[in-house]
């Protein structure tokens, strides 16, 4: 039986609250609203009413047909979290933590972004809830992604730019828990994935989750069977985690992908699980990317929501154990399989989602016409379309990284 | 702890702006009257500190500083006549890389004294407490304003002495304290069996003189790595002068600490008394406190 983590927020030997002191108690006291919340049927209840009513969920599964069609192997279907408001999974988690918020009387919330788009599901849900919302973003990802922060302004947030580190998400978050520290008492740290100190990992997957539980029924309704092979990309992972989450105890294969930048063998990616080794980062023990003293390594990809040097801890765990496999795709495997997908099927895929894309692709033309492939198309491509017009028209691939 | 009370405990970054520069100003400190030294190692992402530790980290970065060479710092501060006790200020995942045990024998072997982990809470660190437990090389516990019913667990449990985070916050110059900082201290002493100080934010010798009275010590760091950053082109240029400043820079702010006159520096007659009970941090409290951790072991 899958049950992890354990009550210190242990996936195996990864996760835990790796904090400073300050930051223990409010842990704690996240940690005990968190459980009275699962275990409370009317938050449940009210959490997707506002899924329903607010997101558009459920989301659409979608037969790639013209692309099976193409590749003549296994069955392609898309679980279609570019469909969610805002567009993509991250408000989810967003309207998840918002509530628990709320229940735990407070009002302010702060978050972290990288490519602006877990800030704009936090700044959305602030809006909605009428909570003050303050979101951390690098200096360099605020100038390449200049229409995010403006939508995170026009909703209402406060925008903060980070001058330390490289000046991207993972600097953003070092602030983000900076503030948090001198704010815990009237704060909430909303964090945007299946990482930080216990219980981020497992909150973000229980209001992740979603996903993977809407497309199994969606899917088993279609082909009256699971699907042969799950794969999602995985930056921290919570499109991932909440994916794979309702297949663990299936025999179901299990895909992570994770962004190979110009190639696992050069120094730029953010192939996290491929090529890191254990540490801590960002309060919890897991994989990351760093010099042999411990030093944290920035990370590089093409796309923003993949480039972060950690993971969260349980892919570390699921790797460990061998449940999933994790592979990699490079920026121009993701942006092939993003123009394809495009012109093949009529949807403008996230960058992101473009990585996992591309393997589903690679795995489904190896599979027998009965097999099925189900994919996580977490996002929306309109962010990265200016992006990919400079891309083609030979402008710098660092116009894509927000 | 010998250290008993009115104990200075200033924080430089080692390597900060030069490894050759930081023995001299531990020098200078230990000269000032400094009771015991925290020797910050430098972190890529150094989650707990604020702007001023943070460009100090930077700087020493790219001096190539990493945590075996601080711990070698500490060792050579040795042979250049460092004679208190020297905590080692590391974030854990440079520990973790180098390994837990190599940790203690190479701070062992380099005459490190304790060490201090920001982001190692109590309930992670069993296997460094009793690391250091076994090296006498204590791991330094910190209480926070919001451990609350946390802080008896703590403070029954710390070695060496206890380090109490002022305010909420990340390291940095504060104006002010908060009011509440006398009642918590009060219920951190009622718990702890070693000295308490405060640290966090301390940048002013009026703050010294207040929290004189309601704990056995101070840290002062970021306002040092400011003085160091501010005086930094004239300490690489191995300025006298520039030493000089930092002696009385560092000398007035702890002037409430000492039994002087503003300008008077340390009395020879305290500097001695202070020498030789510098080094009985592991000697003494060490002990001490393994002994609790032993007996807290029987217990369970």
């Amino acid at each position: 039986m899958y049950n992890v983590p354990n009550e210190n927020g242990r996936f195996g030997d990864f996760g835990g609250k790796f904090v400073p002191e300050t930051l223990m108690r409010p842990l704690e006291e996240i940690e005990r609203a968190l459980e009275q919340a699962l275990a409370d049927a009317s938050f449940r209840a009210e959490y997707m009413h506002h899924l329903r009513e607010y997101s558009g969920r459920p989301t659409a599964l979608t037969f790639a047909e013209n692309i099976t069609n193409e590749l003549n192997g296994a069955r392609l279907y898309f679980k279609r979290e570019d469909l969610n408001h805002t567009g993509a999974h991250k408000i989810n988690n967003a309207i998840g933590q918002a509530l628990l918020a709320k229940r735990m009387g407070k009002k302010k919330l702060i978050a972290e972004t990288g490519a602006g788009q877990h800030g704009v599901a936090a700044a959305t849900v602030a809006a909605r809830f009428g909570m003050e919302c303050i979101v951390f973003m690098g200096e360099e990802d605020i100038k390449r992604q200049a229409l995010n922060v403006f939508r995170m302004k026009l909703l209402g947030a406060q925008v903060v730019p980070v001058f330390s580190g490289n000046r991207t998400l993972k600097d953003a978050t070092n602030e983000a828990i900076r503030y948090w520290v001198q704010h815990c008492d009237d704060h909430f740290y909303m964090i945007g994935s299946v990482v930080g100190p216990h219980p981020y990992p497992k909150m973000v997957r229980e209001f992740q989750r979603i996903i993977g539980d809407e497309a199994k029924e969606q899917l088993l309704e279609r082909e009256g069977k699971l699907p042969d092979v799950v794969v999602a990309c995985v930056g921290g992972g919570s499109n991932a985690i909440g994916m794979f989450s309702s297949f663990l105890a299936d025999d179901v294969e299990l895909v992570g992908v994770e962004a190979a930048g110009k190639g696992v063998d050069t120094p730029h990616h953010a192939a996290t699980i491929t090529k890191g080794t254990k540490g801590v980062i960002h309060g919890s023990l897991t994989y990351l990317l760093q010099d042999e003293y411990g030093q944290i390594i920035e990370p590089y990809s093409i796309s923003a929501g993949l480039d972060y040097p950690g993971v969260g801890p349980e892919h570390a765990y699921l790797a460990s154990i061998g449940r999933v496999r994790y592979e990699s795709v490079t920026d121009e495997e993701a942006l092939a399989a993003f123009q394809w997908t495009a012109k093949t099927e009529g949807i403008i895929p996230a960058i992101e989602s473009a990585h996992a894309l591309a393997k589903a692709f690679e795995i489904a033309k190896q599979r027998a016409k009965d097999e099925t492939v189900l994919v996580c198309l977490s996002g929306r491509g309109d962010k990265d379309v200016q992006a990919l017009m400079n891309y083609l028209e030979g402008a710098s691939e660092h116009a894509f990284r927000r | 702890m010998h250290l008993d009370d009115n104990m200075f405990i200033p924080f430089l970054v080692a390597g900060d702006p030069h490894p050759d520069v930081t023995i001299e100003l531990a020098l200078v400190l230990q000269a000032a009257g400094a009771d015991v030294l925290e020797l910050g190692v430098p972190y890529s992402d150094p989650l707990a500190d604020g702007p001023i530790i943070q460009r100090a980290s930077a700087r020493a970065l790219k001096q190539g500083m990493t945590l075996p060479r601080a711990i070698q710092l500490a060792g050579k501060m040795r042979k250049k006549g460092v004679k208190i006790p020297i905590i080692i200020f590391t974030y854990y995942n440079p520990v973790l890389q180098l390994g837990k045990e190599s940790f203690f024998a190479l701070a062992k072997e380099n005459g490190v004294d304790g060490v201090l982990i920001p982001d190692l809470p109590f309930e992670e660190s069993e296997p460094i407490r009793r690391l250091g437990a076994e090296t006498n090389i204590p791991l330094i516990s910190l209480v926070a304003p919001t451990s609350k019913e946390r802080i008896e667990k703590i403070a029954s449990q710390a070695q060496g002495f206890l380090y109490c985070v002022s305010s909420l916050g990340v390291t940095g110059v504060r104006d002010t304290l908060p009011e509440e900082i006398h009642e918590f201290l009060a219920e951190v002493k009622q718990y702890s069996r070693v000295p308490v100080v405060v640290g966090f934010g301390i940048s002013k010798s009026e703050q010294v003189q207040v929290l004189k009275a309601h704990c056995d010590g101070v840290v002062v760091g970021s306002a040092l790595v400011q003085k160091v950053e501010e005086l930094s082109d004239r300490l690489l240029q191995q300025e006298q002068h520039a030493l000089d400043e930092f002696r009385r820079y560092v000398e007035q702010l702890v002037a409430p600490l000492r039994d002087v006159d503003f300008y008077g520096g340390v009395k020879e007659d305290e500097r001695e008394k202070r020498a030789a009970r510098a080094h009985s941090l592991s000697a003494g409290e060490v002990a001490r406190g393994s002994e609790a951790a032993i007996r807290v072991d029987e217990r369970h």
